[in-house]
């Protein structure tokens, strides 16, 4: 395994290959479906006027997020009620929902990883190609695992769209994960899509 | 009437945190079938370091607690009313208990309910009055990714050359495990339901996934099916969580109903590695969870 610290380095993304096992350690926000549309439409696109704290959470989640990762998570978190969090369970969530926002996410917030599970299609990759970034593959289900490596929760925002898609902060030791798209244009995910095509034809044809 | 509200609650924390024997089982064979030091080999290498993880530390198995699917099968004289309110009552308790994800979200309004309970539909209870005297609750945890990949397939279906025989669906079942890649969290279990309207079409292939994973088809032609589908999608090399390998599903469950002379339904349910299902039996005072 490849240990990474975060933010990453533009040198480190251009060296990582399709099929590289990863440690990361740093700090990382969770964010899937209420995010990226929240993102999209109100800083992006900008067909919604900003609202509430939206201002004030862009310009803090700005700060976090560049040359950074995003992680396609909803965790299951404890301690709601003190605002003592802790993840007790952390998963990928599939990414490929995100994938008619996160090429425009990603460049607008220079999101140099994007982590989660599925792998995601050619926009994405092409955004991986000139953020430069790359698409990193978390084990799906490996939810009690993952959670130990997250080793603080330093802040929630946006918890109003709910715990699982509420943007969490998190600190992370050795979180693992495989590289299946890469900032040259590789995609593990469209090499098997292909291939597993021409196997189901093979079979249909029998 | 007895109040089994903290039975369930123990019912719905076994069913999280603890994946069946069976499973695990499978699991450990599949890794010893993927190459050395492979991707796929590692990804199921993790898979069961979480298993035992979740086990020993009593946290969910996967962050996605899913839809708690119970099947309540009571005997004459329990109230399936009150029963109902214990499942519900026992749901939100365990979701304060982190045991699940607070996952019901109003579909309209976008609103988290924030303690798992919704609509009359949210959790699903199903209830069956049956004769004896032993009450049972089976649940299954079935998370979004797994479900999203689900499929169902109105036969003749022209593209997939896929008539209305037990080869055509074959032929959709294998298209459906090509079409969800890993993104059902492979390796897989599926449950095929042939025949029923759309909506016992979905239910019936769940149902079908509470057998247990190395059981044979009471049917031969059926039982001959199962296991035909099953080598045949891992040769498709999908692979555990879509990397590419040898282990794309784990086992194939399907149940046959009677049809409509007009339609001819084929519905898939892919439940994910984290195939998490169990069941409590209550006689008197005795309750056992398995």
């Amino acid at each position: 395994m490849k240990p990474i610290t975060l933010p990453f380095t533009e040198e480190t993304i251009r060296s990582l290959q399709v099929g590289d096992p990863v440690a990361l350690t740093g700090v990382m926000i969770t964010g899937r479906d209420a995010m990226h549309k929240w993102m999209s439409d109100t800083f992006i696109k900008k067909t919604r006027q900003p609202q509430g704290d939206d201002l004030e959470v862009y310009e803090a989640i700005k700060k976090l997020l560049v040359g950074s990762a995003i992680y396609h998570c909803g965790p299951v978190v404890a301690g709601l009620d003190t605002k003592q969090y802790k993840f007790v369970a952390a998963g990928p969530t599939t990414s490929t929902r995100e994938e008619p926002y996160q090429g425009d996410v990603m460049k607008h917030f220079n999101i140099r990883g994007v982590i989660g599970k599925g792998g995601m299609g050619a926009k994405t990759s092409a955004a991986c190609q000139d953020v430069p970034g790359v698409y990193l593959h978390a084990i799906g289900g490996a939810a009690s695992l993952i959670a130990q490596r997250v080793t603080k929760v330093l802040g929630v925002y946006k918890l109003d769209f709910g715990v699982p898609e509420a943007m969490w902060v998190i600190e992370v030791k050795d979180f693992p994960a495989v590289v299946t798209m890469d900032a040259h244009g590789n995609s593990l995910h469209a090499d098997i899509e292909t291939k597993s095509k021409a196997a189901l034809e093979k079979l249909l044809a029998a | 009437m007895q109040d089994l509200t903290e039975a369930l609650i123990e019912l719905i924390r076994f069913t999280s945190t603890n994946l069946p024997n069976d499973v695990e089982k499978m699991l450990r064979e599949a890794r010893e079938k993927e190459d050395k030091g492979s991707a796929a080999q590692g990804a199921i290498e993790t898979i069961l370091q979480n298993v035992e993880l979740s086990r020993k530390n009593s946290t969910p198995i996967c962050q996605d607690t899913g839809t708690p699917i119970f099947l309540v099968h009571y005997p004459e004289g329990w109230s399936a009313r009150k029963l109902k309110e214990q499942i519900r009552n026992a749901v939100a308790e365990a979701t304060k208990k982190s045991y699940l994800r607070p996952n019901a979200v109003d579909a309209i309004y976008d609103k988290n309910s924030g303690n798992n309970l919704g609509d009359d539909n949210f959790p699903s209870i199903h209830f069956d009055e049956v004769e004896g005297d032993e009450l049972t609750v089976e649940l299954m945890l079935k998370g979004g990714g797994c479900e999203n990949v689900g499929a169902q397939y109105s036969l003749p279906n022209n593209q997939l050359g896929a008539g209305r025989d037990l080869k055509g669906v074959r032929k959709v079942a294998l298209d459906a495990v090509q079409k969800a890649q890993g993104q059902g969290c492979a390796p897989g279990i599926l449950g095929i339901s042939i025949g029923g309207d759309r909506g016992t079409g979905y239910f019936v292939s769940k149902e079908a996934l509470f057998r247990p994973m190395e059981d044979d088809n009471a049917n031969p032609d059926l039982d001959k099916l199962e296991k035909q589908l099953t080598e045949e999608a891992n040769q498709l090399g999908i692979g555990p969580m879509g990397f590419g390998g040898k282990t794309t599903v784990l086992a194939t469950k399907i149940k046959g109903m009677h049809r409509l002379p007009a339609s001819f339904f084929v519905t898939v349910s892919y439940m994910c590695w984290a195939n998490r299902h169990r069941k409590m039996t209550v006689r008197g005072e005795e309750i056992k969870y398995e």
